[in-house]
């Protein structure tokens, strides 16, 4: 299997999106925006079609979108008035939008169906160099402001009045998800973000780790997930986007599984 | 003479664009068990976060410790009302633990120091064994114990505590309210206590700052809590009324009750 090339970058980069994911997808789920990362991924959905429209690398235009839309959502999150129908209108017009500028492209067909279920086989070993900056870079920033995040995340009146600003955290972290999403998204596809995002950091959670285990926990189950996915892909021949989706659940269920015979 | 701990001067604080304190002005010293008292919307929390430095007065000022208040400088731990709980999983102790040095940034390690002062707030609450549960296994009673917990660390002066005893039974408010009273006196630390009932509160507290109308009334429970000083507070007339060894406080008319105490227990 690691004699090919393209497999020991795929390899890689699920490293990599592992690294990201575990920890940021702790935050999200502790916080209660598990569904924040489904919505970026859909925006930078659009944002990577217009990206391949312009002949810019998708990936650019996803982190591009996802960041952007992440950091309003933070300066808005709460002043949306009918927030549910105003997500649902922004999360349709992105893939209106993608649906748009994927019609106008000569391979259409093959570039939606990467975006949408991811094409990990399909990343290029110099892409890894992006991928590696931008999951240093993520993690590094999270690691900055994770302690007052952590904070904020549980007791958001109490962290306010000892002066944590509540709106920076949030702007802040929410462009750290949209990274998050455009490296997971080169994995999983767009519409699969939310299993190696999710998942892991959700069973972590359950099982009961604090923050710094539970996120050290978060990133090794993402990491069997991602690379159980490309083994099982492998054997099977079947996506491998398919098969992380099905460890996230199994991963999901196993941990309430035990926090369930601990009593938790 | 001494420095008031808290010090309001013709202090105005809107909210939702509705006024809540009107040119209020008080004067609490240092080491008072003061009970904040008013019905909903009466000004309770926005006093607090005024307090605080969380919200800007539209006018007046509010002195701590004779300094103008600051956001997060300044000797004041504070217990928010318990509406939610985010960290339904975690355990208590992590809690508890994330508000110490919250505000830097960096990982949130804890040193052995900082494990030692975590533990020692629980300690202080008779918390430290509920604290090893997942938040989400606790009763609003326990978890308003690690609410507690949190508000002592860092060594505060002057605890604000915003319904301490909202969804408890009145035998565990009894219980948390002569903890707080103990804790306090043992620190000397100045606690205003918010409050919808203050039977549980009555021989315990120094003085009563009754908020009604955005107004307020500092003084002590027989000086307040009386017909014509209530009538001029809520500027139409209510009774106070003692039956039964209770107090209770009622609208002229129309036989709303506002607030009750119970007189039998003036004794600690």
């Amino acid at each position: 299997m690691f004699a090919y090339e393209f497999m020991r970058t795929a390899f890689v980069a699920a490293f990599l999106a592992a690294f990201v994911c575990g920890p940021v997808g702790w935050f999200l789920v502790l916080r209660g925006q598990s569904f924040a990362s489904h919505a970026l991924s859909h925006v930078g959905f659009a944002g990577a079609a217009a990206a391949l429209l312009w002949g810019q690398p998708a990936l650019l235009g996803f982190g591009l979108s996802a960041v952007v839309s992440g950091m309003g959502m933070g300066v808005a999150s709460d002043r949306v008035v009918g927030r549910d129908v105003m997500i649902g209108l922004v999360l349709s017009l992105a893939m209106g939008t993608g649906a748009l500028c994927l019609h106008f492209l000569t391979r259409s067909a093959g570039a939606a169906t990467a975006l949408l279920f991811g094409d990990i086989l399909g990343i290029s070993p110099s892409s890894l160099y992006w991928l590696a900056a931008l999951a240093v870079g993520c993690v590094a920033a999270l690691a900055v402001i994770s302690r007052p995040l952590l904070f904020a995340s549980l007791q958001p009146e109490v962290a306010e009045a000892r002066g944590v600003n509540l709106r920076l955290l949030d702007v802040l972290f929410l462009a750290l998800v949209g990274i998050a999403s455009a490296m997971c998204s080169q994995i999983t596809g767009v519409l699969l973000v939310f299993t190696l995002m999710v998942a892991p950091a959700a069973a972590s959670l359950r099982l009961g780790f604090g923050p710094m285990s539970g996120m050290g926990v978060a990133f090794c189950l993402a990491l069997i997930e991602a690379w159980g996915g490309l083994y099982l892909s492998w054997l099977t021949d079947c996506p491998a986007s398919f098969w992380i989706a099905l460890l996230g659940s199994v991963v999901f269920a196993s941990a309430n599984g035990v926090a369930h015979l601990r009593g938790r | 003479m001494m420095t008031p701990a808290i010090k309001a001067e013709q202090l105005s604080v809107s909210y939702g664009g509705r006024r809540v304190l009107d040119q209020v002005s008080f004067a609490i010293p240092p080491g008072s068990f003061v009970a904040v008292l008013g019905g909903n919307g009466a000004g309770k929390t926005s006093l607090f976060r005024a307090i605080m430095g969380l919200s800007t007065p539209e006018r007046g000022s509010v002195l701590v410790e004779g300094q103008p208040v600051g956001r997060g400088c300044m000797p004041v731990g504070y217990m928010p009302q318990m509406r939610r709980m985010v960290a339904g999983q975690i355990s208590g102790w992590h809690m508890v633990a994330a508000a110490l040095q919250g505000r830097a940034w960096g990982l949130p390690w804890c040193s052995a120091h900082a494990r030692a002062e975590v533990d020692a707030a629980l300690d202080a609450v008779d918390a430290r064994e509920l604290a090893a549960r997942p938040v989400m296994s606790l009763s609003g009673g326990e978890r308003q114990r690690l609410l507690l917990a949190q508000a002592l660390l860092d060594h505060p002066r002057i605890l604000l505590l915003d319904e301490p005893l909202a969804s408890l039974d009145p035998a565990r408010m009894r219980e948390t309210t002569r903890r707080i009273y103990d804790l306090a006196r043992q620190r000397g630390l100045t606690v205003l206590f918010s409050t919808h009932d203050i039977n549980p509160l009555m021989g315990f507290m120094d003085s009563v700052l009754y908020l009604a109308h955005g107004k307020a009334l500092l003084g002590s429970v027989d000086d307040v809590m009386t017909t014509p000083a209530l009538s001029a507070l809520y500027g139409a007339p209510v009774e106070v009324v003692r039956a039964n060894g209770r107090l209770f406080v009622v609208a002229d008319g129309g036989g709303d009750t506002l607030h009750c105490c119970d007189c039998a227990e003036h004794t600690r």
